[in-house]
């Protein structure tokens, strides 16, 4: 298992800012995560060995979190937000209009592995609702139209 | 990234350096950046911990307890280390503040850290920020990079003798860790489960030392206080409830924006005038004072000042100022399954009321709103709520309840007209309708 010099460089920093090793984990399954996707078994057996942690300790860990996945997902996860203020401002059409548009619903992936869709819960973004984030990015106010275009963008990405 | 908002009423203290460009150090330190730590260093930790209570700071992350009172809990002597945790969990539906202070403003939040610290002997602070602002996790590795490149922080601070470390750290997706000691499990590399208490964090925290938790507006807070004084920010406010606070509009509103408005503003007037009113000719049924665990106002009782003490004499919370207008082409019923649905799906299973409860909530809900309910069902989804209050480790119980209970006693009519097979009356309308987009 390989991951970026900079993964290296900030997994061995943040070793020093705690009185334990455990308090790395979180964030470091998250970063693992960005760099192989998901967090398949090799990517558990390495952080639970380098914590010292059993592989049952880090998989506790993982299910509770939302944002960590033990499963592939695609390149591009849509995660379109279904909260209350989002949900005022039209969140289940656009929630529907994605799904149409990808051919999926949630939790799935689109079969050449470009697109996931996930409905989330409160992003942060409320005053701007409706609003989804494709991997880590914010989209706001968002129309059926606008999101077409944002995903035909992501789509236009990868070419 | 997230849009400023800005309105005549409006008193500029949290967010005095929004669309300056604060988040470089330079621009910062031209804006007065760092003076209250330098000030605070001259002075006494006690006077630090009066100047705040004096001040009538009030925890911004929900909760509202008086932060120097919070502070003064920390024991003096402790054989364990101290620290500051700053709360960036941010979380609450309905709120979106705490993004524009690390977005606009990160080094206001690593200045109150310190002043925490000098305040109550910590000598490390750590910042956490929800996984999925990921990008203000990265203007946070930056501001705290900066500061240590100056001096600010490290060892001899401002050459001052004394030492402060502060360090970032990211979340991964899960509202329940913005719980202060679900908070602390996570940051310790575990599922966030709430703890016991007693005790509390200020004498057992953090890897057992005597923990502050702040949510980022309060810290963010604390170094005008230091350098305007706590008589001027707790005039800028109400009786015990000092300052100005960020209020998050949104939902069926004409100007959706974060707004910085003094403690007390009515909320008439907040809707109306800094919100433009609602939308499409529509009128208002009910608000959201303070993010979805709290109580709902119906449009009859929004003549009130937002303050603390206030909202909870009329029987709601002011909560995380998340204030969300509700109008009248929504069906409270679907209203309150949604909100049902996010505290089950982010329960973290710890306590069995809370689990089993919000649970049964859904389902019961969910059916009602298809039109299979029965009029039983009004009082048991009551019933069930009342019986999970008080009964869990945290509040994320009564967080489900509450909002629940309120929209059963204050809605009972809607929920009525879904009885006996009839369909939803709003389906066709409300959601359909498109509202004005600021794009
Ligand atoms: C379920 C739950 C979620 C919470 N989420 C947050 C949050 O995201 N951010 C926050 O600052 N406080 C949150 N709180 C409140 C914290 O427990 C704590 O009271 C707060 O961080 C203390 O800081 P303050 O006194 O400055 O408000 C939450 C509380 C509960 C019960
Ligand atoms: S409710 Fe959708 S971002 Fe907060």
């Amino acid at each position: 298992m390989r991951f970026s010099d900079q993964f290296e460089a900030r997994f061995t920093e943040m070793l020093t800012h705690y009185p334990t090793k455990r308090s790395v984990l979180v964030p470091t399954l998250l970063y693992a995560q960005d760099e192989a996707g998901f967090l398949s078994d090799e990517v558990i057996t390495e952080i639970a060995g380098r914590l010292d942690l059993t592989e049952l300790d880090v998989r506790n860990v993982i299910s509770y979190y939302s944002m960590l996945t033990t499963k592939p997902r695609g390149k591009f996860n849509v995660q379109v937000c279904r909260n209350i203020s989002c949900l005022l401002r039209g969140a289940d059409e656009l929630i529907e209009h994605c799904e149409k548009k990808l051919g999926i619903a949630h939790k799935g992936t689109t079969p050449d592995g470009l697109f996931s869709f996930e409905e989330v819960e409160c992003i942060g973004a409320c005053s701007w609702a409706p609003a989804a984030q494709v991997n880590y990015d914010f989209h706001e106010n968002l129309t059926a139209e606008k999101m077409d275009r944002i995903l035909d963008e992501y789509r236009t990405k990868v070419q | 990234m997230a849009e400023l908002v800005s309105h005549p009423d409006e008193v500029r203290v949290v967010a005095k350096r929004f669309g300056k460009g604060a988040t470089n150090i330079d621009r910062y330190l031209e804006l007065d950046g760092y003076k209250a730590v330098r000030k605070a260093l001259g002075m006494q930790p006690d006077a630090i911990i009066n100047e705040v209570k004096n001040s009538g700071l009030r925890g911004r992350g929900g909760a509202g307890f008086n932060t120097g009172l919070k502070w003064s809990f920390v024991p003096k002597q402790s054989a364990k280390p101290k620290y500051i945790l700053c709360n960036g969990d941010e979380s609450e539906p309905g709120t979106c503040k705490d993004r524009l202070i690390f977005e606009e403003d990160p080094h206001s939040v690593i200045e109150g850290v310190i002043i925490a610290g000098l305040a109550v002997g910590a000598s490390s602070g750590y910042i956490y920020i929800r996984g999925e602002y990921r990008y203000l996790l990265e203007i946070m590795q930056k501001a705290i990079a900066d500061a240590y490149a100056k001096g600010f922080l490290g060892k001899n601070i401002f050459g001052s003798g004394r030492d402060f470390e502060v360090y970032w750290h990211g979340g991964a997706g899960a509202y329940e860790v913005g719980e202060e000691s679900a908070l602390m499990e996570s940051l310790e590399g575990k599922r966030g489960v709430p703890r016991i208490r007693p005790p509390f964090p200020a004498v057992v925290g953090l890897w057992g030392g005597p923990t502050v938790i702040n949510n980022a507006e309060t810290l963010a807070s604390v170094p005008p206080i230091i350098l305007g004084g706590a008589e001027w920010f707790a005039n800028l406010g109400t009786p015990k409830n000092g300052g100005t606070r960020l209020f998050c509009l949104s939902g069926h509103v004409n100007k959706p924006g974060v707004y910085e408005l003094p403690m007390g503003y009515n909320l008439k007037k907040m809707i109306y005038e800094v919100g433009g009113g609602i939308p499409n000719g529509r009128k208002l049924k009910a608000v959201v004072p303070g993010g979805s665990s709290c109580p709902l106002l119906t449009s009859e009782e929004i003549d009130l000042p937002m303050d603390f003490d206030t909202l909870m004499k009329a029987g709601s919370m002011l909560g995380s100022g998340g204030v969300v207008m509700v109008d009248d082409s929504t069906c409270m019923v679907k209203f309150a399954l949604r909100i049902m649905k996010f505290y089950q799906h982010e329960s973290c299973g710890w306590c069995i009321p809370c689990r089993e409860g919000t649970d049964w909530l859904m389902k019961t809900l969910t059916r009602f709103h298809s039109g299979g309910g029965i009029r039983k069902d009004i009082d048991n989804i009551q019933y069930l709520s009342e019986n999970m209050l008080g009964r869990t480790f945290c509040p994320l119980g009564d967080a489900a309840a509450l909002p629940t209970i309120s929209i059963v006693k204050k809605f009972r009519k809607e929920f009525e007209d879904h009885l006996e097979g009839r369909p939803c009356p709003f389906e066709k309308k409300g959601a359909v309708e498109r509202l004005p987009v600021f794009a």
